[in-house]
């Protein structure tokens, strides 16, 4: 970095932040500069939130952001800039302590990890996590300088085994089961992860210091939620998009149902019509209407459940539930290489990873070997369930296309597009892939509009743009 | 540029202390956003799921700074004529026929300067928030609701604080208004209008900040109480729930348990009055089971 003081280091700061996928435009840009002469520069947490109120634009880019601003604008015990503390190596001939004092060092800040969890104050925590980071986490030193590591300190301190002394101490001597000790459960849930936040927050400003921030801030930044791969998501991710699903839903009802309002005319509009009249000299030359009261389209899911999209069906299954809130008629079949009908393991109000359980064990979507079979699986839906897709309906077929070299089943599937109103296919998978190995995604896309859906922002994009 | 008005706060302390007396406890964060917009004049746009004190702030910030709070509500299908302005058709009729039945030779270009004055102009909250003189907040409530266009609408009246009416001309707003938009994230706004805001995402407060809040608008609630009731809040919003308890029902439940004479807060007196934070049958099923209530 150039030295050129505070300007250029808002300005690094700022490009650290769209390197990070968050898009921040020049405007943006500028009032960050003029929220540096508005704010107490000498107070951290002002200057963290006020960057935030003009640089971010969605609640799920705090994280991120939060890890950036820890890494630009660290809590000072040492300088900054990595050019200074380069020298660092000599001093490791103190080094290491022998295994003995370790162990016993770790025991005694264990108690005093417990202590600190029991009282519950965020404050001393963090400065606890910071102290133990500097006592425990240091690696070998190596001649680029010591590095520090947080699993270190984990393991060194391991405060998941805390957790039975926490509850006991949380219940202070009462019973343990029912409601307090799930509610005492909880707030040690809250307590530990704020702890192994601090740790991981610590050990990442020391590397910086050490290694230079661009490089931890590369690695230490995970992707957004919304960036996250539906066909890579891990649980915890999954937990996350969840969350997005329900104001999805909303809107993907919303849009469907606006696109049928259009162009149809209603009862006449008396108010607007006499407003218009008045252009004539009172007579009522156009006549206004009323829209035509909001029809609630129907809406027919098909939805492949094979293992290779495992989380894409999974999510595209709640996506069905929350649907069903909105919509008259939502129907919602199943298919790995037969079909069935599936709507009834989401009545309103089921729990969704309960139905997603049920379909697998109680629906009969595999009769051969449970490899996807699309061809198979669009002719059973078309024979049995030929009534359920009208002019009325929209179709939504989700699913990879990946065939496993059977037959695509073409004409069935041109068939239902051409009576349906609508229809769309969502894929998980890269376009670029369409059409490789077994995938019959480009022939699909020929009789119905394919659309990539990798992550939870490009089906918020496919929502708005229908 | 309209001219330097005087701003309302002096620093993020001066924030933290207005709004606190005004009832509404502000953090670190929101008392440092309200500071910037009061501070570089810009909008704030406030979002985060239902029930975190959006609109709240709104009010506090009204009486904080003993400004008038005007308020839009926004709903599908909100449109100019409802947001900004209107003309009082129905008067200017009256007033056309009137004059005909009255003297065949009045003159139209009189008439129609007439009709088309200040008398029959019907103000909407966006125009009478820019037209006063005295301090006022403008709250913009879940403008996600409003249609696409009502944005655009938004864009050019808080970017300028200026609306133009063709028959009387441009109206400049005299003092800026401090405006609040609200948000549930049903939809992305668009980025232009984000662009002019400053942004505060609210999410539910910590659990020692709720715990004040309990016990700043419930003072008669013992403070172990307090804690009881905020911990089981926030187990309760670690679950996977359809509506996740907001601050409101927080303090219903506080009410309820004090309307109730109850001291402490078991298995029993939970499963009694879950209702009044949980309001989703399958929510109150699932919470029961996790809490082990039975």
């Amino acid at each position: 970095m150039v030295d050129g003081g505070l300007p250029a280091h808002l300005d690094g700061f700022v490009r650290a932040v769209r390197e990070a996928g968050i898009p921040v435009g020049i405007s943006a840009a500028v009032d960050a500069a003029s929220v540096l002469t508005a704010v107490d520069l000498l107070d951290r947490e002002q200057l963290r939130h006020g960057l935030a109120a003009v640089l971010l634009q969605r609640a799920a880019q705090r994280q991120t952001y939060d890890v950036l601003f820890d890494l630009w604008w660290p809590l000072t015990d040492r300088p900054a800039d990595p050019a200074e503390v380069d020298e660092g190596a000599p001093a490791a001939d103190d080094g290491i302590p022998d295994a003995d004092r370790q162990a016993a060092l770790a025991a005694e800040l264990r108690a005093e990890l417990l202590r600190r969890l029991l009282d519950g104050d965020e404050e001393a925590l963090r400065r606890f996590a910071r102290m133990a980071v500097d006592q425990l986490g240091q690696g070998q030193p190596s001649p680029s300088g010591q590095s520090f590591f947080s699993y270190r300190v984990l393991r060194a301190l391991s405060p998941d085994t805390l957790v039975s002394q926490l509850l006991d101490g949380l219940l202070g001597g009462a019973d343990r089961g029912g409601l307090a000790e799930q509610v005492a459960r909880q707030t040690v849930r809250e307590r530990l992860a704020a702890f192994r936040a601090a740790v991981e927050a610590e050990v990442r400003r020391r590397s910086a210091a050490e290694r230079g921030r661009d490089r931890v801030a590369r690695t230490a930044v995970k992707p957004l939620a919304d960036q996250v791969d539906f066909l890579r998501a891990q649980s915890a991710d999954l937990a996350e998009l969840r969350r997005s699903v329900a104001p999805l839903a909303r809107r993907l009802a919303a849009r469907l149902s606006a696109k049928r309002r259009l162009g149809r005319e209603g009862r006449l509009d008396f108010r607007k019509t006499v407003r218009a009249s008045l252009a004539t000299g009172g007579v009522p030359v156009v006549t206004h209407h009323k829209p035509r009261a909001v029809h609630k389209p129907e809406l027919v899911v098909l939805c492949d459940i094979s293992g290779s999209v495992a989380g894409f069906s999974h999510f595209t299954l709640m996506l069905t539930q929350a649907l069903r809130e909105h919509f008259s008629g939502v129907r919602a079949f199943a298919f790995v290489d037969s079909t069935d009908e599936v709507t009834r393991f989401f009545a309103p109000g089921a729990d969704v990873a309960d139905a997603v359980q049920r379909i697998g064990r109680e629906a009969e979507v595999v009769t051969f070997d449970g490899h996807s079979d699309y061809g198979n699986a669009f002719g059973v839906f078309a024979e049995k369930w030929a009534t359920a897709v009208g002019p009325k309906t929209s179709l939504l077929v989700l699913g990879d296309g990946r065939t496993n070299y059977r037959q695509p089943g073409l004409p069935v599937l041109a068939d239902l597009v051409r009576r349906s109103r609508s229809a769309y296919w969502l894929n998980p998978e890269p376009a670029r892939l369409w059409g490789s190995g077994d995938s019959a995604a480009d022939k699909y896309g020929q009789v119905i509009p394919m659309i990539e859906v990798r992550n939870a922002a490009q089906l918020a994009e496919f929502v708005t743009t229908l | 540029m309209p001219p330097q008005q005087p701003h309302h706060f002096a620093d993020v302390a001066d924030v933290t202390a207005r709004l606190s007396a005004a009832g509404y406890l502000p953090d670190p964060q929101i008392a440092t956003t309200v500071f910037l917009a009061d501070r570089l004049g810009k909008p704030l746009l406030v979002e985060g799921p239902a029930g975190t004190g959006k609109t709240e702030l709104a009010k506090a910030l009204a009486t904080a700074t003993s400004s008038e709070l005007i308020r839009l509500q926004c709903y599908e299908g909100l449109d100019e004529a409802r947001a900004l302005y209107e003309w009082n058709y129905k008067k200017q009729l009256l007033r056309i026929q009137a004059s005909q039945s009255s003297a065949d030779g009045a003159d139209w270009g009189d008439l129609h300067d007439d009709v088309f004055g200040e008398e029959f102009l019907l103000s909407r909250p966006l125009l009478t928030a820019i037209r006063r003189t005295d301090p006022t907040v403008l709250l913009i409530d879940e403008t996600d609701k409003a249609d696409v266009e009502v944005e655009g609408l938004l864009l050019e009246v808080l970017s300028d604080f200026q609306v133009t009416i063709p028959e009387i001309g441009t109206i400049v707003a005299t003092r800026r208004p401090m405006v609040v938009l609200t948000s549930n994230a049903t939809r992305e706004l668009s980025e232009a209008l984000k662009r002019r805001c400053l942004y505060l995402a609210l999410d539910y407060p910590s659990a020692e900040r709720e715990r004040e809040i309990v016990l700043s608008r419930v003072p008669e609630l013992a403070p172990a109480l307090a804690e009881q009731l905020v911990r089981t809040v926030r187990a309760l919003r670690a679950m996977e729930l359809k509506k996740s308890p907001s601050i409101s029902e927080t303090l219903d439940w506080a009410q309820t348990l004090l309307a109730l004479g109850l001291d402490t807060l078991g298995n029993d007196e939970v499963r009694e009055t879950l209702g009044v934070v949980l309001k989703h049958a399958s929510d109150q099923t699932r919470a029961a089971a996790e809490l082990r209530l039975n």
